[in-house]
């Protein structure tokens, strides 16, 4: 009985992950291309994927990568751009409650933006479910991200350019999609218009690799302020 | 950069991206954030977004073009239709890397 239900677990786990494979293989995909191109090793690029596992921080980490950028500033970047999962990790824990640290560990090692997005909408409707059912989306989602970087790692070394593809495009249509699917009240629209020209203020004063962390800071601090405002 | 420097990179990428999505579920079970902290992480994500975003679409080689022939910037058009409409966002990325590429190829834009 044990056995049979934690392989049904698993069964559905996997089920769970295939909308986030769909997704990630392509983007793994184009994560491989560009990395080659940046010059990172073959080694390094699917270490990245197995050890940073961060989607847009990772294309992000090798645009800085290929443009030259200090070490110091591509892991600060690295930090800010992957802070919020700050807030999936909070916002699971009620649910998780009851699990052993070495399981939320786990857990919390492949805490994406689409894993909690799955996970998130189950725990509130359905409940959590056995492990085994968790930690196969999880690994399943991962494994996709891993593959669609092989992948990219191959059509890397067949393709010259990655220009006619238009693989350079996946990065700024994803933040197009993350920020939109972000939005839901007005200071949040606001936020976005000032975040974006604060940083391209920035970037064109000169303060190149940092408009980015600056722009974050001020504007979320803003932001906090015009929430509070708009309160009262 | 030499591989050993991206390598240690990775390790140092793997630190500040691990510990945020560790830190609250080992430890909120039963402390919470103070309000203040959790209203500045929730304003993060879109400004961070847009942050990254504004400069990829407004700023080519050095300086803002509002040109028609900054691809970035109007291909970013159909992109957050996608994603306004649709709320996918798989649809969103495909749509945006399948208009830049057609509009290179066919229509023969350099950009």
């Amino acid at each position: 009985m044990e056995i049979e239900s934690t392989r049904h677990g698993v069964l559905t786990g996997v089920s769970r992950a295939l909308p986030v494979v769909l997704g990630y293989v392509p983007i793994g995909l184009a994560y491989g291309v560009l990395a080659q191109k940046a010059g990172l090793s073959t080694l390094n690029t699917l270490l990245m994927s197995l050890i940073v596992y961060a989607g847009s921080a990772q294309l992000i980490a090798v645009g800085l990568f290929a443009g030259g950028a200090p070490p110091l500033s591509i892991v600060l970047t690295t930090f800010v751009v992957n802070l919020r999962h700050l807030l999936f990790s909070a916002a699971v824990a009620p649910f998780l409650q009851r699990w052993r640290k070495i399981d939320l560990a786990a857990f919390a090692y492949e805490l994406t933006d689409e894993t909690f997005a799955v996970h998130s909408a189950q725990f509130a409707t359905e409940g959590v479910p056995g492990r085994a059912e968790v930690f196969a989306t999880n690994v399943t989602a991962q494994v996709s991200w891993v593959f669609g970087t092989a992948l990219g790692i191959l059509v890397g070394r067949v393709i010259a350019d990655v220009k006619p593809l238009g693989l350079d495009y996946a990065l700024p249509a994803m933040f197009v999609a993350l920020l939109v699917l972000q939005i839901e009240e007005r200071v949040q629209v606001a936020v976005a218009l000032l975040a974006g020209v604060v940083s391209v203020g920035l970037l064109l004063a000169g303060l190149d690799q940092w408009n980015v962390i600056v722009a974050t800071v001020i504007v979320a601090t803003v932001g906090v302020v015009l929430e509070q405002w708009n309160r009262t | 950069m030499e591989q050993d420097i991206v390598f240690l990179t990775l390790v140092g990428m793997m630190a500040v991206t691990y510990v945020p999505r560790l830190l609250p579920v080992l430890m909120l079970s039963s402390r919470r954030l103070p309000p203040l902290v959790v209203a500045w992480l929730r304003q993060v994500p879109v400004a961070v977004l847009a942050a990254m975003l504004f400069p990829a679409l407004f700023v080519q080689e050095g300086r803002i073009d509002l040109g028609l022939d900054n691809l970035f910037l109007w291909a970013a058009v159909p992109a957050f239709l996608v994603a306004w409409k649709r709320r996918s966002f798989f649809a969103t990325v495909i749509v945006g890397i399948v208009v830049v590429a057609v509009a290179r190829l066919v229509l023969g834009v350099h950009s």
